[in-house]
């Protein structure tokens, strides 16, 4: 605690910014001196990426104007953009993609107010995430797109969000049996949770197309995108169910013992006065897990489903716009960026609004 | 033990229950229950995995080990040829995988601890550089990051022109090259007496720091006098040791020690990924020791090499270690991400045996397996290491 006299003994802080740039930049010799290294460091740096990005760029033309210069061809970006967010999605349908964009979009914005948190908005999800499917998929009645066509952003959306809205319930199951006294239970748990912890992404992604094929029984198939939405959902299960555990171990013991001698029952315990404490301490942690796995989605590529970042790289290996593959990295780099790092602010500011006042 | 209200009761019943309920715990129908209905799932599954591989023609088993192997491995330390057993391929994959962690484990430390203090650096400037460097690399996926190393590690100049640092560093479109240790000549009997010496020489120095304290250059004259004993034991057994250095040759660079440039590309994309993962670690690590311990420690007169060697580091290790050991964990796990740039690590090598094979299920089953081997291996040493730097009333537990 700072008493008054201490406030009067301590020199007023000069906390102007140009005071504040001065002694961080110029305050003692080797502070000075770092600061000029830098200053070189990003003056040999800085010019050609800039150049590259801006003064050189071909902003709009053809591959003959793009080839003329030096810089980025964000000519090619713009040609490119349509496939680069679409994909192989028939061009005459494409309107469902965008409506599903849209949807999951402005779903995720009213998510992320906490005003918006009641019952009607975690009900709201399934049906928007089916509704989402069945547009894509195509509604009764109307044409049917297969699985197999789907790309772009629409796929690294629906499978992030779908995963991820399949795995907390699961998850919440498993924290929960993680941490019963029954022992068979917990000890299963714990196997499932450890083993899916130490395997790679990868490795569930094989599964997905290698293994659940033969798993089935003969005369059922099933696409490789729901395939891998399964594998992915049960991978992510065991990552969510430890942040989960986190939470639960975060409520205080006394609360489960003043529930059971109000004559709480375990489940009615749990929904009622459990739960709703551990999930409001896990919530900026499950935002960065979220953010985790939107960026593990790209893992998609290697079983070859377009998401995203693999809709980039067909993009670069279109005949007529043959080898742009910096530009098109560089745009998917930067819409992964906005997410993730607004996403990671987002989730300071959520905890530092969601903490408890003590 | 938990005081649950029904606990009296219940506790009456168990003294007569049988020792397995006693065991299971509460409701052990119910859990017996659930352990059949998941094994029955999984005899469901087996059996129609089983089913499914006799339709297509495929024999069940690890047989396929000892049959030849027909592909390269382009870069291996074990001298595979096509032609070779699966087995050995596999063991090729391993190895390489286990090569690229260690690697990037290491780098990835000294990167991540140096950019961890540059950002609580007193200078803006740097501590503002840091903190992108951080933000854009952990908010772009690695698999991104690593299309990007691979494209740049191919649009290298060819190796007539490479591009060098003192002739020493070769950077090229066939590869990196660094200066290689060459041994020749080494009997086993002379690598097991400079293990010794090597060992005697770690514990010197372990114990030194660890055990008794001493300065940071303390261990040096038993550096010294173990690299005279290195340098007797190996003339004594006719080794020797060089260090080659590589130059261009022709059209291609020779000798040294050379990366490949998806080895490079996969290694350099490591390495940036967990540097800034381990970054925040760190920065985490030392802004949870209290402003008053460095104070504290300066008024005792210490000097600010030892303020952060005795008494802030052993404190800020206490949060670093565990959260590093999750770190490491996961590049082992995402240098599985090899498969998608064709470097032939592990997880590459063992899709390539089910696809060649057929024998998708085992393969996989062998990967799962070797996967989770390294990962306890890597939680095995580093939890030794956390019982260490813990708190002693921690390490009792």
């Amino acid at each position: 605690m700072t008493t008054n006299r201490d406030r009067k003994m301590r020199p007023k802080p000069d906390d102007r910014l140009i005071t504040r740039l001065r002694t961080g930049l110029f305050g003692t010799w080797l502070n000075s001196a770092i600061t000029v290294v830098l200053g070189l460091l990003l003056l040999w740096f800085l010019p050609p990426l800039l150049r590259w990005l801006v003064f050189d760029a071909t902003w709009h033309g053809t591959l003959l104007d793009c080839q003329a210069h030096d810089g980025a061809c964000w000519a090619s970006v713009a040609a490119k953009l349509r496939f680069i967010i679409f994909a192989f999605y028939p061009i005459e349908l494409q309107w469902r993609p965008l409506l599903v964009c849209l949807l999951l979009g402005g779903v995720l914005a009213i998510t992320a107010v906490p005003q918006f948190w009641r019952r009607e908005l975690v009900i709201s999800w399934p049906i928007v995430i089916l509704l989402c499917w069945l547009l894509m998929a195509g509604l009764p009645g109307s044409a049917r797109v297969s699985t197999n066509q789907w790309g772009g952003l629409p796929v690294t959306l629906l499978v992030w969000t779908l995963c991820f809205a399949v795995s907390i319930p699961l998850a919440v199951l498993l924290s929960l049996a993680r941490r019963s006294r029954m022992r068979a239970l917990r000890l299963m748990t714990i196997a499932y949770i450890e083993f899916m912890r130490a395997i790679p992404m990868v490795a569930m992604l094989y599964f997905a197309t290698l293994i659940l094929p033969m798993a089935l029984p003969a005369g059922l198939s099933i696409d490789k995108m729901p395939r891998a939405i399964i594998m992915i959902s049960l991978f992510w299960t065991a990552y969510i169910a430890e942040v989960m555990r986190g939470g639960l171990q975060a409520v205080p013991l006394g609360q489960e013992e003043a529930a059971s001698s109000l004559g709480f029952g375990y489940w009615r315990a749990m929904r009622l006065i459990i739960l709703p404490q551990a999930l409001r301490m896990v919530i900026p942690g499950l935002v960065t897990q979220a953010i985790g796995f939107l960026l593990a989605t790209s893992l998609l590529a290697v079983i070859g489903i377009v998401d995203i970042l693999n809709a980039a790289k067909a993009a670069a290996a279109d005949p007529n716009w043959l080898g742009f593959y910096k530009e098109a990295f560089f745009i998917v780099a930067v819409l992964y960026f906005v997410i993730g790092y607004g996403g990671s602010r987002y989730s300071h500011w959520l905890e530092r609004r969601l903490a408890l006042p003590r | 033990m938990k005081a649950v209200p029904s606990d009296s009761s219940a506790a009456k019943k168990r003294g007569m229950r049988h020792p397995i309920a006693a065991w299971l715990g509460p409701k052990p129908l119910l859990q017996l229950g659930i352990v059949i209905g998941v094994v029955a799932l999984v005899a469901v599954l087996g059996s129609n995995i089983a089913t499914t591989m006799a339709r297509i023609g495929v024999t069940p088993g690890f047989g396929f080990l000892e049959r030849a192997a027909n592909f390269e491995v382009g870069d291996n330390m074990i001298g595979f040829r096509a032609g070779d057993s699966y087995a050995r391929a596999i063991v090729a994959g391993l190895l390489n995988t286990a090569k690229i962690a260690v690697l990037g484990c290491c780098l990835a430390t000294v990167l991540g601890v140096a950019l961890g203090i540059m950002r609580l650096s007193g200078n803006l400037m740097l501590s503002g550089l840091v903190r992108w460097y951080v933000e854009i690399v952990r908010n772009t996926p690695l698999l991104l990051q690593l299309f990007f190393w691979t494209a740049l590690a191919h649009a290298l100049p060819p190796p007539r022109s490479a591009i060098t640092a003192f002739d020493v560093v070769f950077l090229s479109n066939r590869g990196v090259y660094v200066p290689g240790v060459v041994i020749s000549n080494l009997s086993v009997g002379t690598a097991l007496a400079s293990t010794i010496v090597f060992g005697c020489w770690l514990w010197l120095v372990w114990r030194g720091w660890r055990v008794k304290r001493v300065g940071l250059l303390a261990p040096l004259p038993a550096s010294f006098l173990s690299i005279v004993v290195l340098g007797i034991v190996l003339a004594a057994g006719r080794a020797s040791i060089s260090i080659e250095l590589p130059a261009i040759s022709g059209f291609n660079i020779g000798g040294g020690f050379s990366l490949t440039p998806e080895f490079a590309a996969l290694l350099v994309g490591l390495t940036v990924k967990f540097s800034a993962i381990i970054a925040e670690i760190v920065r985490a690590g030392l802004l949870s020791v209290r402003r008053e311990q460095w104070d504290a420690a300066l008024a005792l007169g210490l000097h600010r090499g030892k303020v952060i060697r005795l008494v802030v580091l052993p404190q800020a290790l206490r949060v670093i270690t565990p959260l590093t050991t999750s770190s490491y964990l996961d590049l082992v796990k995402d240098s599985s991400l090899a498969v998608a740039i064709g470097y032939p690590d592990l997880m590459n090598i063992v899709n390539t045996t089910a696809n060649t094979t057929g024998q998708a299920f085992e393969s996989l089953l062998i990967v799962v397996l070797l996967y989770l081997a390294l990962n306890l291996t890597v939680s095995a040493f580093m939890n030794l290491y956390n019982s260490r730097v813990a708190l002693r009333g921690e390490r009792a537990a």
